[in-house]
């Protein structure tokens, strides 16, 4: 033998390592029933990372009759938002974490995403920008608090403004038209914060604001740093705004990364995103009602009843238990944000349904997410596949501009806004011609 | 190994540093394996991380020293079969390696643990042709 010998067996390695890589088939992966193919486990996962650039003069791409502004520019990892009564738009700031690299894989699958993100370590603040001539830019920016760590989801209940911090809820008081507090936050809860694999804490308020509800997601993709640490993972809490005492409301749910009330039926809806390394095409990450008490599969199935064989001891029972979500949005493409329609919405085909902000993939060679899509909705559920509706986050060398996070949408101004945090920006969207516009 | 050609000069033994290269992989795929071992008893995560660990370790050494060993049998001191050995077990832990990134049970399950059978063999036989040489007296 020689060394030609083994230089063979090396491309074999290589093209072991690379089958990965191949063109994918397009399935439908959207809606009610998507089509899920069978599990491919390869050694080295498909990855594709578009490289940030920023937008220049571009700006990203609405429907015709809608126009779009940068509301703020230069913000610090901006995440989720929520609109005041006053119409200022609340802004947490904030990059979490810190799970300990456990194996070779940690350090270099880190390296890999870090290459997609901006690189700021997040402002752990809520900024409150002003608008208010309506021009779509705020012409007013002020800390509305500071020295937070990993904030993520608000709630305004009355006077009281809650923070979902990445291992506390906070309660401020607030006044109308204030645009700083001082007064320290009080703890409603600690919320599970060891080691935070995912630490973004999704929050919303109940329809009749007696209770709080936080997303908590998992700390592993599918149970690989052991279970013990997914305890009180994977969970959505019901927590009494009075009291501070939570419940589990709904689990198995992977990372429930934002939540709302469906104002047509005042139920708790979110968006949950999925495993990864089952393949380009698997698992969807979805949109679906919170059904209290309900199992969604997390670690041991997917979408229902689908063994994930990586689960070990497996728990035949728990799958039995599960139950498939409502609405699929696409595998991998990350939904972070969600925002219902109120007050009429945009009216005409965009009245009834709702946001979602797509992050945008990592685990597929074809970039999926990286976009805002609408889904119509009709007596509470949805109705209609999804259809895009802020778009041109990648260029056309395939690198990201942008990337959509929270999205919110403002009734009283008939405005859409989308916080990118890739770019720093808030962009507000209008129709161009109507109430909101100019 | 018959088939390749015999050593052109009389075997040597082997350099200090080779032979303290050598017992990096010698130790840590063996060890590998008894972690992947333990890991398919115990579904317990950490043991995986182990082998990850120690088949990562054993690759950075057992690189270095199928280099050395290439080098050896090209300049006659050696038999062929040992570089040959050493690349066995390395293309294996390389495929290893990828194979312990997988999440769960996916990270060993039975094709990890035969790669880290494969490797520990192929390292324990590559190390008795090396280690038997000590005694000689010339340096490969």
């Amino acid at each position: 033998m020689r060394l030609h010998g083994i230089g063979a067996v090396s491309a074999i390695v290589l093209a072991l390592a690379l089958s990965a890589c191949g063109k994918e088939r397009q399935l439908d992966q959207t809606g009610p029933r998507p089509t899920l193919p069978e599990r491919q486990e390869t050694l080295l996962p498909p990855m594709k990372i578009a490289r940030p650039a920023g937008w220049g003069n571009a700006v990203p791409s609405v429907p015709s009759g809608f126009a779009i502004t940068p509301l703020a520019t230069g913000l610090d990892v901006p995440r989720q938002m929520l609109v005041l009564p006053n119409g200022d738009v609340l802004v947490s700031e904030g990059l979490g974490g810190g799970a300990p690299k456990l194996r070779p894989k940690d350090v270099i699958a880190g390296y890999i995403k870090s290459l997609g993100k901006s690189g700021s370590k997040g402002g752990n603040r809520v900024t409150l920008l002003r608008d208010a001539d309506g021009d779509g830019r705020a012409e007013l920016r002020s800390v509305l608090i500071d020295g937070l760590d990993a904030p993520y989801g608000l709630a305004l209940v009355g006077s009281d403004l809650y923070v979902a911090n990445q291992g506390a809820l906070l309660r401020f008081p607030y006044r109308a038209g204030q645009m700083k507090i001082d007064a320290p936050g009080e703890e409603v809860s600690k919320l599970p914060a060891k080691p935070n694999h995912h630490w973004t804490k999704a929050l919303t308020a109940s329809a009749d604001g007696t209770k709080l509800y936080v997303g908590i997601g998992s700390n592993s993709n599918v149970g690989e740093r052991g279970m013990a640490v997914e305890e009180d993972r994977a969970v959505i809490w019901e927590i009494d705004r009075a009291s501070g005492a939570h419940r589990v409301y709904a689990s198995g749910i992977r990372n429930p990364t934002a939540l709302a009330i469906n104002p047509a039926t005042q139920s708790l809806w979110s968006v949950v995103n999925e495993r990864d390394e089952l393949g380009a095409q698997l698992v969807p990450d979805y949109l679906t009602s919170v059904r209290p008490g309900a199992f969604y599969g997390w670690p041991y199935s997917y979408w229902g009843n689908h063994v994930d064989p990586r689960v070990h001891p497996q728990r035949p029972e728990m799958v039995r238990k599960a139950i498939a979500p409502d609405y699929a949005l696409g595998s991998h493409v990350a939904a972070l944000g969600l925002g219902f329609m109120t007050g009429g919405g945009f009216g005409g085909e965009y009245s009834d349904g709702a946001f979602i902000g797509e992050h945008g993939s990592w685990n597929r060679r074809d970039l999926a997410g990286y976009k805002v899509v609408w889904v119509p909705f009709t007596n509470g559920r949805p109705a209609g596949k999804p259809v895009d509706f802020v778009t041109g986050f990648i260029d056309a060398e395939g690198k990201a501009r942008g990337r959509p996070v929270g999205v919110t949408f403002d009734p009283r101004r008939k405005a859409l806004l989308v916080a990118d945090d890739l770019s720093n920006t808030v962009w507000r969207i209008v129709p161009s011609t109507g109430p909101g516009a100019r | 190994m018959p088939l390749v050609p015999p050593p052109t000069r009389a075997p040597a033994a082997l350099h200090p540093l080779h032979a303290t290269l050598l017992a990096f992989p010698t130790a840590l795929f063996p060890a590998a394996l008894l972690a992947d071992i333990t890991y398919l008893n115990s579904s317990e995560m950490q043991w995986s991380n182990f082998a990850a660990w120690l088949n990562a370790g054993a690759l950075v050494f057992g690189g270095l020293v199928l280099l050395w060993g290439l080098v050896s049998a090209a300049r006659g001191r050696m038999s062929w079969a040992y570089p040959v050995l050493l690349a066995v077990m390395w293309i294996a832990g390389l495929v290893n390696a990828f194979h312990h990134s997988r999440d769960g049970w996916s990270s060993v399950g039975m094709t990890g643990l035969v790669l880290s059978i494969v490797s520990a063999v192929a390292v324990l036989i590559a190390g008795w042709l090396g280690f038997s040489t000590l005694g000689m007296g010339r340096r490969a």
